[in-house]
């Protein structure tokens, strides 16, 4: 039985995460997604099946070329899109910490 | 470990819930957000307007190196100091929408307090553009840097 990849498994690696801004944009080919890399072409083909696995990615047919899209569906799994959105915020908040800090020192002088 | 700052997503319904707690008296984590010097320090943007009062409204406007990426609005519906604001919140030229966002400032001792922040969006597919936005930012980065490499080619 082939093991199903799971989404989280796909947005652990940053250059997975990459590929994911990059087709998010416009549907790319994999040729136009590994000019973006300093990988060898293997490397980033190994992503994009990973990320097609965890249906993160869909293929689309445009002549002879394949285009990689992002799954609109997959997309619909908004939980393990949080991660990177807390991520933010949480970013956000610790800096408030630190500017408010700041003023409370300075008042303190 | 139990992150500091969560965020709740529910399946099926259109809205959000951020918390945070913070080693900060409620009152300067009201002022954080309430004084547009501080707002302006933390957000990393620039303030035009802010009328921190019921029926006042605002606008930020935050650039990068020099071009205005963003620009955000809303209303403010209701304000009680310290405790509590009401306010629409709006990305011009975004997919998002217009949030309407309860925040909630409650001290739990003098040094500490917690934000609750509850946003509400249009629909579900709204809330899901608001999620994906982190990878949008993302990409704006790796534009900017490839216009930059680009521009020193030339």
């Amino acid at each position: 039985m082939k093991l199903r990849r799971d989404v989280f498994q796909a947005i652990a690696d940053p250059t997975r995460r990459t590929i994911i801004t990059l087709v998010a944009a416009s549907a790319m080919t994999p040729t136009a997604i590994a000019e973006n890399f300093d990988y060898s072409r293997q490397t980033i083909s190994k992503h994009i099946q990973i990320l097609t696995e965890c249906e993160i990615l869909e293929q689309e047919q445009k002549g002879r070329e394949i285009y990689y899209q992002l799954n609109p569906e997959g997309m619909k799994e908004i939980a393990d899109f949080i991660e990177p959105f807390r991520k933010m915020w949480d970013d956000r908040f610790n800096k408030l910490e630190a500017v408010m800090k700041s003023k409370i020192h300075e008042r303190k002088k | 470990m139990e992150h500091k700052t969560q965020v709740a997503a529910p399946k099926g319904k259109q809205e959000l819930t951020i918390t945070r707690e913070f080693n900060l008296p409620v009152e300067l984590l009201y002022k954080a957000y309430t004084e547009p010097e501080f707002i302006a320090q933390w957000m990393g943007t620039k303030v035009i307007k802010f009328e921190n009062v019921n029926h006042g409204s605002y606008q930020f406007e935050t650039s990068h190196g020099g071009n205005v990426m963003l620009k955000a609005n809303g209303t403010i519906h209701k304000v009680v100091p310290n405790q509590e604001i009401v306010r629409t919140f709006e990305m011009e030229n975004m997919p998002i929408g217009v949030q309407l966002e309860f925040l909630n400032f409650e001290g739990i001792t003098n040094e500490r307090s917690k934000l609750t922040i509850q946003i509400i969006y249009k629909s579900e597919k709204h809330r899901a553009e608001q999620l994906k936005l982190p990878f949008a930012y993302g990409l704006n980065m790796a534009h900017n840097k490839l216009e930059k490499i680009l521009k020193s080619m030339l």
